[in-house]
């Protein structure tokens, strides 16, 4: 509902296209419980590490996870803020329709539409 | 009291759609007024605080509904809804835009493609909508536009998150 443009962020752009992957979503799933290591990440997954860290690298371009390494150890952690962002419109979405629908009900019980009382 | 009536909201990021279905304490011919005729449209249509000014309403295949959800605060947001298919009483196809106040619509912002279906559910009605944006780039350019200046909301909900964008009753 609010018609600024100024705050586009290049980061959205690719947000949409990160979270239409199950795999990424699960490791997302599995960063919201604190940051881990790659080889932990990839544990539960049936691919190859590089097709993995296509993944990874997928969802770091988005904004949505950073990674660092450590001797020979790369942890990741999730972004919060991006996933925020998609977030924040999804709410909006849902309380836009819930908010309209809400107001349905009260006119169809002044209608009389239905016998309940409202 | 309030009813129990469902609500369902999914969100299908393949297909770039968001389906929203609900049930209503009412017969379907007076749902389907509800939707379709301007005096009962601006009774309902702007969720709260917001209230719904129509423009024009032209309900009929090429016709369109222009309208505006206006502010208690002041400023009001156009849109345009254009009808493409019409079928009594259940459902209708339409494009939903932004517009200005003179019904101009505003090219740089996407269209969404909008399938309204109405079924009975004995008494009652179900209505579904779904919503379809012609590419993510599109639900992108929407989604930035409705994000304010600073935006420091934290993640609380990831896990609802999460479910909302695989929900099993969308295409997947």
């Amino acid at each position: 509902m609010v018609l600024h443009m100024e705050n586009h962020s290049p980061a959205l752009d690719s947000i949409f296209h990160a979270l239409s992957d199950p795999t990424r979503r699960a490791v997302l799933r599995r960063l919201g419980q604190g940051p881990a290591a790659i080889t932990e990440l990839a544990a539960p997954f049936d691919m190859g590490l590089p097709a993995f860290l296509k993944h990874v690298g997928v969802l770091e371009e988005a904004g949505l996870v950073a990674s660092q390494k450590s001797g020979r150890v790369r942890t990741c952690t999730l972004q919060a803020e991006a996933l925020a962002a998609a977030e924040k419109w999804f709410d909006e979405q849902r309380a836009l329709w819930a908010g309209r629908y809400d107001n349905l009900d009260s006119l169809l019980a002044t209608l009389g539409g239905h016998d309940n009382e409202a | 009291m309030k009813p129990d009536l469902k609500f369902t909201f999914a969100v299908d990021l393949q297909a770039n759609t968001l389906t929203v279905t609900r049930e209503f304490a009412g017969p379907r011919p007076l749902v389907w007024d509800c939707h379709t005729k301007r005096e009962l449209l601006d009774r309902w249509f702007a969720p709260k605080p917001l209230t719904t000014k129509t423009k024009s309403m032209d309900f009929r295949e090429g016709g369109h509904w222009h309208y505006a959800m206006v502010d208690p605060s002041g400023p009001e947001y156009w849109s345009r809804i254009d009808y493409r298919t019409i079928t009594p009483i259940d459902g209708y196809t339409a494009l939903d835009g932004f517009s200005d106040e003179t019904g101009a619509i505003n090219p740089a912002l996407p269209q969404a493609e909008w399938d309204v279906t109405f079924t009975d559910r004995g008494a009652h009605t179900i209505v579904r909508t779904v919503v379809t944006y012609p590419s993510a780039e599109a639900i992108n350019t929407v989604m930035a536009m409705g994000m304010e200046a600073g935006l420091t909301s934290t993640l609380e909900r990831l896990d609802e998150l999460l479910a909302i964008l695989t929900q099993p009753e969308t295409q997947g």
